[in-house]
Formats: C-alpha cells, structure tokens, sequence
C-alpha cells in the first residue's frame, strides 16, 4: 500500500497499530470479498474520520460499490472487519443491522425514490421505519426539505422532478433520521455538470453546518477534487493510494492515480506529445510538479535569475485544491547544452519541485 | 323476449356478477400473497429460499395446466367439503377461485418482479425489516399492474364463469348454451352477448381509469 505521509497525522498505517479512536466513524480491517473467480475487495482496511469527507475513487469494476455496501450491511465481506462507531457489524443478522442502519444515511446514483410517495413522504420513510408519530415525521420532512431547498415541491411526486431535485430529496430522506454518516453511492454521476456542482456544494454545506461525516465513492476526479478532505484510490480491490486530496494531486504515486487525475489535470498537448522523441533534439521538454510553496512563489522568475539561459513555458497552470495550490508546468529548454538542463532541473528540484524529462522536440512551437 | 326470458337474463346477470366479483375477490386476497411469497423467496429475493419457491411454483403451474372444465369436475368433493353442495352458484366459485388464485399469483408475480431492486436496497438501507419493503416499497411501487392484472383476471374470469353452466351454477354462458344455442333464442344469443362486451368493457374501463389514477411513473 502506498501511503502519503505529507499531512501530519496521517500515520503509516493508521488502520491496525492504533487503538480504538472515538473519532473514528469507520474502520476497515482487511476487508475481503470474493464474487466467483474475481476478488471485489482484496484486503481493504480504510479509517473514515469524524466530521471529514472521504472519498473514494476508481474505475467500474475496481471494488467501489461492494466497498460502501459493507458499511450498512448491504453485502458482507468473507472475511475482515467493519467497525461502526466502535462496533462490529459485519456478523450481525440482519434483525441487528436494521436499527444500526437508521445510524447510516445513503443517497443513490439513480436516487432511488419511492414512485408512488409524495416527496415529504418519501422524506419521513425513514422515520415511518423508526415508528415516528406522522405529526413529527411531517415537520422533519418539512424542515429537511427547506434545508435542500424544496419546500414547494413537498406534495409533488419524484416523477415531476428534474434529477438534481430527486437527489436534493434523496439527500433530504438520507438525512431525516439523523445519521452519524452518510454514503454516497455515485450521488452525481446521472447528473449533469452544473447540477453536479450545486449537489456537491449542498453535500459540502451540510458536512460544514451538520458536522456529517461523508463517505462517497465515484469514478470522477472532479467529484474528490471539489469536496473531499482525503482521497483513497481503489483498484482491482485493493487501496492503492490514500491521503489528503490536495498531497494525493500534487504527488500521485500509482500509475491508475495519474490516468484518473489525466482529465482534470494539465497535459502535454497531444500535438507536441506526438512529435517527443527519446533521443536529443533541439528542445528539451520538462514536466514539473509543484505544490505548496513551490507553487505559491516566484519558481519560474527565480529560476531565470539563477540559472542564467533561455527556457520556456509551453503548458501548463497552478489549481487550488483544499486552499493548496498545486500546479503542472511544461517548460521546453532549447539548445543542446547538458549543463544548462542540469543546472535548471537541480534549481527546480531544490524548490521541492518534481521534474521530468519528457523527451525532445525538433521545433516546439 | 318473452318477460320470462328477461327475467331469466336478469338472473344470469346476477349470477355471473356473483360468480366473478366473488372468485375475483378470492383469488386477490389468496394470490397476491402468493405472488409476493413467489418474489421473496426467489434468488437474491427478501426471503430467499429455493426450496420453497420450487415448490410454490410447482403447485401453482399443476393448478394452471388442469383445463378449467376438468379442474370443475375433479374439484366437486372439495366443493362439497367447502360448500355444502357441490352444485350451484355458489358451488361454482370454489373451482373458480381455485383456478384463478395461482393465475393472478403469477400476473402480481411479473408486476412484482419489475420493482426496482434499488428501490429495495434504499428500503434496506434506512434499515426496513421484510414487512416494511413489502408495505412501503412492492406493493405500492407495482399497484398500478396489480390492479391491472386484477382487471384482467376478471375478464378472464366472466369467460370461465359460462363453463361453471356444467354443475348448474347459471351464469350468462349457461343462458347463452341453453337457450341461445339449443333453442334457437338468437334474440337472448344476441342480448348475452351485448351483456357480456358491457361488462367486460366496464370492468376495462375501471381497471384503466384506476390504473391511470395510480401511477405516478410519470
């Protein structure tokens, strides 16, 4: 397993060495799962903090779906540990799970409302479950229903809704029983971009103002990269790659981070990647990473103070990810002077930048 | 027609009424359990137990391949346990409910089936118990082909209903055979007919109207 250790507290393996945290929402231990022939989960042990987002991203098929079932007893892991607050659930029947789902709040990709209930109805389910008086079931509903912004829409039915609204009242419904954590099963992917933003920034407000714990699982960057506080790649059933979102951007270990980063993070472009080739050219192409302060102050005009000879920028820019800036630049160095390149990537790599030869170019323009 | 023939008419009317509305009921209150037992006990079902479901789905494909005329005959010493006679209206119900029971088991079956399993699993994940995703989710969810296919088993049954003639039950197709047909009556022929495409129709109309009421798929 490949762990980030940039942020403080985030221990080498923080899932067996250390005792019982009450922080802890969640904890995995080992967690394996087998359907026929292929492993969906192959040794997974993953902490979810109190209060934090965590999310969880990979490809279809690396284990994601089987992963969050886990967590409310939907699917049952061969073997491992799923801890809920403390308690161990993976072995309660199914009579035991029920009163400890009502803990667990989860939201849908395909949102999952009931057709033939009102939306205030499908809100108060939950608490209908619980064996709630209708009086307050209605002004729970009635209150989550302000709190995602539908008020009007509570005696309508789910088929009259848009599909961000039908997930405002899944998130709503997730919610009406108080829940000490939330799943979000691909909450976004059926959903359009720009109603992806106003569901994430809703998810977001309510981790802030209810202090809801948030685990979500989704196969877009864009998704961890707005509202996540710690990223865990999965792959092929196992935890590849864990740490705070804007470290795990800046300093993707394994290949399957950087290819699922690829769509959100500054590429050669395609023309002048097609014409790089292994051996010297003119030009020399150089991809730099930087974070943190790297990326916050003067790299590229210090550089050309220190290092006196011509480069330039061919692509690149500076993101904010977590209020961190974390960038990729693409400089191209001309002339066939090896010292010159020297000294440049020395200078870089002494400001805490990653550097790489990407290849040469006759002409990069 | 004669107003001995009309009253004869009425009476038919009546009974079929009597027999349909009666078995129809009865196989309603029988074969919707059975349909929901059907998809709880399948695989991945919310009581999945293969055993049981071989076995319910093996007694109610037996009752569906008896022919309804023979099913009428073979059940007379049940019909006389239950009723009292064996001959009659009311007699004529047993087998009728007997033959559609495990019919609308399998229609409430395929309304059933065609519920969204994740509507199920979100009934399972606010930590809904087996009776609760029956309540709140199945049988709200496929309402609207449970009265649907209810509409259709009445259908089915008027038509079943002119067999029951056999043990003397009366009926609309008993009147049609007995005096229609033997007698050369084309004038109470034609009326049982007429009878028969206004109820049919009727009952058409209020499933449809009941059906559209219901569904809120959109």
């Amino acid at each position: 397993m490949n762990q980030h250790t940039i942020a403080s507290g985030d221990t080498a393996d923080p899932t067996h060495a250390r005792p019982e945290a009450p922080q802890d929402v969640v904890r995995l231990v080992d967690l394996k799962r087998r359907f026929g022939v292929t492993a969906a989960l192959d040794g997974v042990s993953l902490t979810v903090r109190k209060g934090e987002i965590l999310g969880i991203i990979g490809r279809s098929g690396a284990g994601k779906s089987t992963l969050i079932r886990c967590l409310n007893g939907l699917e049952r892991p061969d073997s491992g540990d799923v801890f809920i607050e403390g308690r161990e659930i993976s072995r309660l029947g199914e009579r035991d799970l029920q009163p400890l789902r009502r803990r667990i709040g989860m939201i849908f990709q395909h949102f999952n409302l009931l057709s033939a209930k009102t939306v205030e109805d499908n809100v108060a389910l939950p608490l209908k479950i619980e064996g709630r008086p209708k009086a307050e079931r209605l002004k729970r509903a009635a209150e989550l229903l302000d709190l995602v912004g539908l008020s009007e829409k509570a005696k309508a039915y789910p088929a009259s809704l848009s599909g961000g609204q039908k997930q405002r009242v899944g998130i709503a419904r997730a919610l009406a029983a108080r829940p000490a954590l939330l799943l979000s099963d691909e909450a976004t992917s059926a959903l359009d971009p720009e109603t992806t933003r106003s569901i994430l920034a809703l998810l977001k407000d309510i981790n802030r103002q209810l202090g809801l714990t948030i685990l979500l699982i989704t196969h877009e960057m864009e998704v961890i990269r707005s509202i996540a506080d710690r990223v865990a790649v999965i792959d092929a059933g196992r935890i590849v790659e864990q740490g705070p979102v804007w470290s795990v951007f800046a300093d993707p270990r394994s290949d399957i981070t950087r290819s699922l980063l690829g769509a959100i993070r500054p590429q050669l472009p395609a023309e002048l990647a097609a014409r790089l080739l292994p051996t010297a050219g003119a030009e020399t192409i150089l991809r730099v990473d930087v974070a943190g302060e790297a990326a916050s102050g003067p790299l590229l005009s210090d550089l050309a103070t220190a290092v006196p000879g011509a480069f330039r920028l061919v692509h690149g820019g500076i993101d904010h990810i977590q209020q961190q800036p974390v960038g990729t630049l693409f400089l191209s160095v001309p002339g066939s002077d090896a010292s010159h390149l020297t000294e440049i990537i020395t200078f870089l790599k002494a400001r805490q930048a990653r550097v790489e030869v990407l290849g040469h170019v006759a002409n990069p323009v | 027609m004669s107003p001995i023939l009309f009253e004869l008419l009425l009476r038919s009317i009546w009974e079929t009424v009597l027999m349909t509305a009666a078995s129809g009921l009865i196989s309603l209150v029988f074969g919707l359990p059975l349909g929901l037992a059907l998809i709880a006990t399948e695989r991945g079902g919310i009581a999945e137990s293969l055993w049981v479901n071989r076995a319910l789905g093996a007694v109610i494909n037996g009752f569906r391949s008896v022919p309804f005329i023979i099913l009428l005959v073979a059940l007379i010493p049940v019909t006389r346990l239950i009723v009292g006679t064996s001959i009659g209206t009311w007699a004529a119900i047993v087998p009728l409910s007997i033959a559609a029971t495990p019919y609308y088991a399998r229609i409430a079956e395929v309304s059933l089936r065609e519920v969204d399993h994740g509507l199920i699993e979100a009934a399972r994940a606010m930590g809904g118990n087996r009776w609760t995703i029956i309540r709140e989710v199945l049988v709200p969810e496929a309402l609207p082909g449970i009265v649907a296919g209810f509409t259709v088993t009445l259908v089915t049954l008027i038509g079943a209903s002119a067999m029951a003639g056999a043990i003397g039950a009366g009926g609309l197709g008993d009147l049609a055979i007995r005096y229609g047909y033997q007698r050369f009556e084309t004038s109470v022929m034609i009326a049982v007919v007429i009878v028969l495409i206004i109820l049919v129709c009727g009952i058409q109309w209020v499933g449809d109207r009941l059906v559209a009421r219901l569904d809120r798929r959109g």
